[in-house]
C-alpha cells in the first residue's frame, strides 16, 4: 500500500492517490498525506483508481479528511471509484458528503 | 554492570584451569572453577553463573553431559556454553553444539579471541533475557484486556440484553464477543405492543468500537419504553453519537418499527447492506435499501430520520445483516456475497428452517464460523404469541391522582414536529391504578391519535391502503401532508373521577379540526383480519372499558375503569 500526495502547480488543489488496500493499516500514512503539505489548497481529489479495496475504517478516514478541510465546505472529490468501492460508498450514502466519480 | 558476568570454568586440568581463570578475572569478571562436569553442574545449581567455559573431555562427568544438563536447569534463559576443546575433527566439534553448547574455543587459548567470545555471547544473553521479558509483558497486558473485555461485556450485557432479544419471533447469530468487533443488537418492547429492533455496526474494531455502543443502547430503550416513535429515537441515537464518538467514528445501523396491531414495518437504513423483508404469501424478497448516512456523522439540522414502510402480513420475515456476512469468504478468498444470500432466501420451501439454512451455509462456505458477523431475522407473528414483560414503573407509593380534568390543544407547528404521546402516557400513568394498563393505554391513545391527525388533520383516506402500493403511498402522503401543515389541531381530553362506591374511571376524547369521525367509520362493521385498514378502531373498542359515540363531536368518548381496592 503506498499514498502519494502531488499539489497542484498553483497550489489550489491536492491530488492524493491510494494504491492497495485502503484501511486501517493506512491510517497513519494517509493523515500524513494531507497534514504534511506545504500548500493550504482549496480542494482536495482522491484518487482510487489503484485501490484494491475499502473498508468502514477508510471511510472514517474520509471523513476525518473532510473534517480537516473545513467539514460543511470541504471540497473533496474522490475519482476513478470501480464497482466495489463504488458500493462501499453508496451503502454508507458517502455521496451526501463528498462528490463521487 | 552487565559486562561484568560470573563465569563457570570447568576444566580437569589444574594449570589450564589457573591460566583461564586468571584471563578471565582480569578482564573484570567473577570466577567459579569446577574440575569435572559433575561439579560444574553441582556449582550452576548454587551459584547461577551467566556464562560456561567447559572442556570438552573429564573425568568423572564429561562436558557434553554437563553441559546438557546445564541447559535443561536453565530452562527458557539463556545460559551460553563455550566448549574448550583440543578437538579438531569436525565431528567431535558438532559434538559439541548438539549437546547444547554455543561456541568453542580452541586450545591453546588466545586471550583477544576468548575476550571477543565472551563479549558476543553476552550480547545474545541479553537479547533473549529482553525477548523473554517482552513476552511476558505483552502476555500480561493481553490477560488483563481479556479480563477487561469480560467485565466490559458483563456490565454491557446487563444493558443490551434488557429487552426483548430472546422473544420468540427473533433469531439471531452473533459471536460472544462481537461487541468488540462493533456490531450491537437490541430488540424492545414498545409500550403499544410493537417492537423495536436494531442492529449497528460501529467503525474500526475494539474498544473504540464498542465505546458507542452503551450509550447507544441506553436511549434504545429508555425512549422505547417511554412511548417514543421511531423518528425521534433516531434524532436523539444521532445526536448522541455525533456529540460524543470522534470524527471518523460512526456507526451503521438499521431500525426496524414492527406495528403488530397495525400490521405495519417501518425501516430506517443507514450504512448497513440491503436487509430484507421476505413474503410469507409468495416468497417475494423485498429489499430494505440503505437511504442514509450512519449514525453519528451529520449534525442534528441536517439529519434525516424518514423511514419507509411496508405493511405485514402473518409469517413475514425480516432479515439484517453486518457486511461481515457478505464478507465472509471461502479458502479462494471469494466473497459470500449478496447473491448466494438472496439464491438461499428465494429457493427456501420451509421458512421455519431458513435462518438454519443461512447459518449452515455461511459455516459451509468459510469452513469454520467466523467471529465478525452479525445476522437477525424477525418473524411477524401473532402477538398473542409473545409473552411480553408488565411495564416496570417506578411506584410512588399510595398517593395518586383523584377527581380532575386536562385539555390539550396540539396545533400544527406542534403537530408536524412533536409526538406528544410519551408526555400524555407519563401524566396518566401519575394514576396509580391504571399503571397495570399501561400498555392498553397506549395503545389506545395511539390509535385516537393517529386517527385524528391522519384522517382528520391531514384528511388521508384510509382505504388507500388496501393494497402494498397504496400502503406505500399513503405513508408518502402523510410525511409530505405533515411537513407541509400549516393549520388544525388535536384536542386531547382526560378527565379522571372517583366512583361514590370507591374505584374510578378515566375518560379520554380526542378531537380534530377536520371532519372527525364518520358515526359508521366509528361502529365498524366487523372485518377481514387481512384488511390493511380499519383495525385502529376495533382495536380501541377492544382494549377499553367502554366506548361512546359524541356525535356533537364527531368522536369517541372511551373508558377505562378500575375498581376500589382491597
Amino acid at each position: 500500500m503506498a499514498i502519494l500526495a502531488q499539489p497542484s502547480a498553483d497550489g489550489q488543489e491536492l491530488h492524493i492517490s491510494i494504491q492497495g488496500r485502503f484501511d486501517f493499516g493506512a491510517h497513519q500514512e494517509f493523515r500524513n498525506a494531507y497534514e504534511r503539505v506545504e500548500v493550504t489548497p482549496k480542494r482536495y481529489v482522491v484518487d482510487l483508481r489503484d485501490t484494491t479495496y475499502l473498508d468502514s475504517s477508510a471511510l472514517g478516514m474520509l471523513l476525518l479528511l473532510r473534517d480537516y478541510a473545513g467539514g460543511d465546505r470541504a471540497d473533496i472529490r474522490l475519482i476513478n471509484c470501480n464497482a466495489d468501492v463504488r458500493k462501499i460508498l453508496a451503502i454508507s450514502n458517502f455521496e451526501q458528503l463528498f462528490s463521487i466519480a | 554492570m552487565d559486562n561484568r558476568l560470573t563465569v563457570l570454568i570447568a576444566e580437569d586440568s589444574p594449570a589450564d584451569r589457573m591460566l583461564l581463570s586468571t584471563i578471565v578475572s582480569r578482564q573484570g569478571h567473577r570466577v567459579l572453577t569446577a574440575a569435572n562436569g559433575l561439579e560444574a553442574v553441582a556449582l550452576f545449581q548454587q551459584e547461577q553463573p551467566q556464562l560456561v567455559l567447559m572442556d570438552a573431555l573429564m573425568p568423572v562427568m564429561d562436558g557434553f553431559e554437563a553441559a546438557r544438563r546445564i541447559k535443561q536447569l536453565a530452562g527458557q534463559t539463556l545460559i551460553p556454553i563455550i566448549f574448550l576443546t583440543s578437538l579438531t575433527e569436525s565431528e567431535a566439534l558438532a559434538r559439541c553444539l548438539e549437546a547444547g553448547g554455543d561456541d568453542f574455543l580452541a586450545k591453546p587459548y588466545n586471550r583477544e579471541i576468548l575476550d571477543a567470545k565472551i563479549k558476543a555471547m553476552n550480547r545474545l544473553r541479553l537479547l533473549q533475557a529482553t525477548v523473554l521479558e517482552q513476552r511476558d509483558l505483552i502476555a500480561r497486558h493481553n490477560e488483563h484486556l481479556l479480563t477487561e473485555q469480560r467485565v466490559a461485556k458483563a456490565v454491557f450485557d446487563k444493558v443490551a440484553h434488557s429487552g426483548c432479544l430472546n422473544a420468540p419471533n427473533i433469531r439471531y447469530l452473533q459471536s460472544p464477543y462481537a461487541l468488540f468487533n462493533g456490531d450491537l443488537l437490541l430488540a424492545a418492547f414498545k409500550p403499544s405492543g410493537g417492537m423495536h429492533v436494531l442492529l449497528g455496526d460501529f467503525t474500526g474494531h475494539g474498544l473504540p468500537a464498542a465505546i458507542g455502543a452503551m450509550p447507544l443502547a441506553e436511549v434504545f430503550y429508555s425512549m422505547t419504553a417511554k412511548g417514543f416513535g421511531m423518528t425521534d429515537i433516531l434524532r436523539e441515537m444521532n445526536a448522541k453519537l455525533k456529540r460524543i464518538l470522534p470524527v471518523g467514528v460512526f456507526c451503521c445501523a438499521a431500525l426496524l418499527n414492527l406495528s403488530f396491531q397495525r400490521r405495519v414495518l417501518e425501516v430506517w437504513n443507514g450504512g448497513l447492506p440491503d436487509g430484507y423483508l421476505r413474503r410469507s404469501m409468495d416468497g417475494h424478497l423485498q429489499p430494505l435499501v440503505s437511504r442514509h448516512l450512519p449514525l453519528g456523522i451529520l449534525d442534528e439540522s441536517a439529519f434525516n430520520p424518514a423511514c419507509e414502510a411496508y405493511p405485514l402480513q402473518q409469517g413475514d420475515r425480516i432479515f439484517l445483516l453486518s457486511d461481515g456476512v457478505l464478507e465472509t469468504s471461502n479458502a479462494e478468498g471469494e466473497l459470500f456475497g449478496e447473491q448466494r444470500l438472496c439464491e438461499l432466501l428465494l429457493a427456501n420451501r420451509q421458512p421455519t428452517s431458513l435462518f438454519a439454512e443461512i447459518q449452515q451455509a455461511l459455516a459451509d462456505f468459510h469452513g469454520q464460523s467466523k467471529d465478525d458477523l452479525s445476522l437477525l431475522e424477525v418473524e411477524w407473528v401473532d402477538e398473542a404469541r409473545l409473552q411480553r414483560p408488565a411495564l416496570s414503573l417506578a411506584g410512588s407509593g399510595g398517593s395518586t391522582l383523584h377527581d380532575w380534568n386536562v385539555q390539550f390543544e396540539f396545533r400544527a407547528e406542534s403537530l408536524r414536529h412533536y409526538n406528544p404521546l410519551p408526555f400524555l402516557l407519563q401524566l396518566l400513568l401519575e394514576v396509580q391504578p391504571l399503571r397495570a394498563r399501561a400498555g392498553q393505554l397506549y395503545t389506545v391513545l395511539a390509535e385516537l391519535y393517529s386517527n385524528a391527525l391522519e384522517h382528520g388533520v391531514l384528511g388521508l383516506d384510509s382505504r388507500l391502503k388496501r393494497d402494498a402500493e397504496g400502503f406505500a403511498r399513503y405513508y408518502q402522503a402523510r410525511s409530505a401532508g405533515l411537513a407541509s401543515l400549516t393549520e388544525g389541531y388535536v384536542r386531547v381530553l382526560f378527565e379522571v373521577r372517583s366512583a361514590a362506591q370507591g374505584g374510578g374511571c378515566l375518560r379520554v376524547q380526542v378531537e380534530d379540526s377536520g371532519s372527525g369521525l364518520s358515526e359508521q367509520l366509528a361502529h365498524p362493521p366487523a372485518q377481514a383480519q387481512d384488511a390493511l385498514s380499519g383495525r385502529g378502531l376495533a382495536l380501541v373498542r377492544k382494549l377499553a372499558d367502554a366506548c361512546h359515540w359524541q356525535a356533537a363531536q364527531r368522536c369517541l368518548s372511551v373508558e377505562f375503569h378500575w375498581p376500589a381496592q382491597a
